[in-house]
């Protein structure tokens, strides 16, 4: 009782403090001044972004160029994620014998129909050339490295769904992996050599909304798409493949 | 027909309510579920909600009434002036993704809990209780 | 004037669809209203002008966060109030043993 009442004070006093703070910020009123008159840091990026950097997508540019080691660093989150996530459920054959695992129903190990076998073979090319197609145009559209890969791996998502014996190539998932993160990290460090600072975008940007513009910035999100795929496809090949290792 | 200017002014408040109210009311219910619940799912359930309040509030302590988003498109490329404000769209893009593996971390545990102990009631899981 | 009732009615449903999936028993359920939670954000994003936010949403939050949830029930519980006492003698009594 006295927890119910302490939980029901707190989320009261979250609730009433939140209401409080909005009220102060009204809903859609222009904060981040104009151009020559910048009030934010929003109205430099909205300039700099279409004359200087020449992307069109001014999210791709605060993403990949001018967060552009924030964004190096998420992507590790996301490598330690998988990597923690795998040694967390590992385990060894003799543990798994000891404990039954009845309580998984027989039902679930069943191989899907056939209308949902064909239908994810015709699908799945369809997707991965989609999540392919958002993030080379991640500087001209709506999208990028993140959206991309996440689309990417929802497509080997329907493969492992719908197939029991579907396997994606660790091989070559390490390969593609490791490669993405080098190049990234090669990028920034081609940066550092030749402009003096890490991840430095080249002097040569072309023009706004042309697809090879913006410097290195397609490139960036290329490498970032293809590491968010495999490392999501990762986690949900470790997730959905729960059981003890053959040795 | 009324143009989109006036008629956000002339209903803001229940614009705000609409708004801001959802995102607070996600957040109070995830937070709830957090605190209150007793099985290990539901409490990441709490997580992943309060996560979409917040994402929410973000997105729009950024939004600008008649702006369109911060997007250049051939014949508009003057049109920075008329566009939301991109930083919180681009926080809350890699907020999503950070979500997702710390949900993916979250469930592995109770997974692993539940194989070691049986259960993923949080009253039974007292082992380290004295 | 349409455009404002579509999203008081998105919020009515974004609301319900939380308390729905924390107050569900039945987990599976909890979690496919943690999904429509996750579609109807999607479309909060995008009419508050921010599409690449509705993209990650859509993709993360509906498929990807939704599967991962129905793993875990897959692999515990799917009862919220099933505590398995057997399960429990069973444990405490083989670690006396």
């Amino acid at each position: 009782m006295l927890k119910k009442l302490i939980v029901f004070l707190l989320i009261a006093t979250l609730g009433y403090t939140l209401a409080v703070t909005l009220s102060s910020i009204p809903i859609g009123k222009n904060r981040i001044g104009s151009i020559e008159n910048p009030e934010t840091v929003a109205a430099y990026y909205l300039d700099k972004s279409p004359n200087d950097l020449k992307v069109a997508n001014t999210i791709t540019a605060v993403v990949v160029n001018f967060r552009g080691f924030d964004t190096l660093g998420e992507v590790s989150v996301l490598f330690l994620a998988a990597t923690g996530l795998a040694s967390i459920l590992y385990r060894k054959e003799e543990e798994e014998e000891e404990e039954n695992i009845r309580h998984i129903s027989h039902r679930l190990n069943l191989p899907s129909s056939s209308l949902v076998q064909t239908g994810a073979k015709i699908l799945f090319p369809l997707i991965i050339v989609l999540g392919i197609y958002v993030f080379i145009h991640g500087h001209l559209t709506p999208g990028g490295g993140f959206q991309g890969g996440a689309i990417i791996a929802t497509g080997f998502l329907l493969m492992l769904v719908s197939y029991k014996g579907f396997e994606t190539n660790h091989k070559v998932m390490v390969w593609l992996e490791s490669l993405a993160g080098l190049g990234f990290v090669g990028v920034g460090v081609f940066g550092l050599v030749k402009y003096g600072s890490f991840l430095q975008n080249t002097g040569w940007t072309g023009n706004l909304n042309d697809l090879i513009s913006g410097g290195l910035i397609p490139l960036i999100y290329i490498f970032v798409g293809i590491k968010v795929a495999t490392e999501l496809t990762n986690i949900l090949d470790i997730l959905l493949n729960i059981k003890p290792r053959k040795k | 027909m009324m143009d989109f200017q006036t008629l956000f002014e002339q209903n803001i408040e229940i614009i705000t309510i609409a708004v801001y109210g959802t995102a607070i009311a996600l957040i109070v219910i995830g937070l709830y579920a957090v605190l209150m619940k007793k099985h290990l799912v539901k409490i990441v359930i709490g997580l992943s909600i309060m996560d979409a309040g917040i994402h929410l509030l973000f997105v729009a302590v950024g939004y600008i009434s008649g702006g369109t988003a911060p997007i250049f498109s051939p014949g508009s490329e003057n049109a920075a002036t008329t566009m939301v404000d991109p930083v919180p769209q681009a926080l809350v893009l890699t907020a999503i993704v950070i979500g997702f593996a710390v949900t993916a971390l979250a469930l592995s545990l109770v997974i692993r809990l539940y194989k070691h102990h049986h259960t993923a009631n949080i009253d039974q899981l007292n082992s380290l209780k004295w | 004037m349409a455009i404002l009732i579509f999203l008081i009615v998105m919020a009515i449903i974004l609301i319900a669809a939380a308390i729905y999936s924390i107050m569900q028993k039945d987990l599976l359920f909890a979690v496919l209203g943690t999904g429509v939670v996750s579609l109807v954000l999607s479309i909060f994003f995008y009419m508050l002008q921010a599409p690449d936010v509705a993209i990650t949403e859509a993709a993360i939050g509906i498929a990807l966060t939704t599967i991962i949830f129905i793993i875990t029930i897959r692999n515990t519980t799917r009862d919220e109030n099933k505590y398995n006492d057997d399960h429990i003698n069973k444990f405490k009594t083989k670690k006396d043993a």
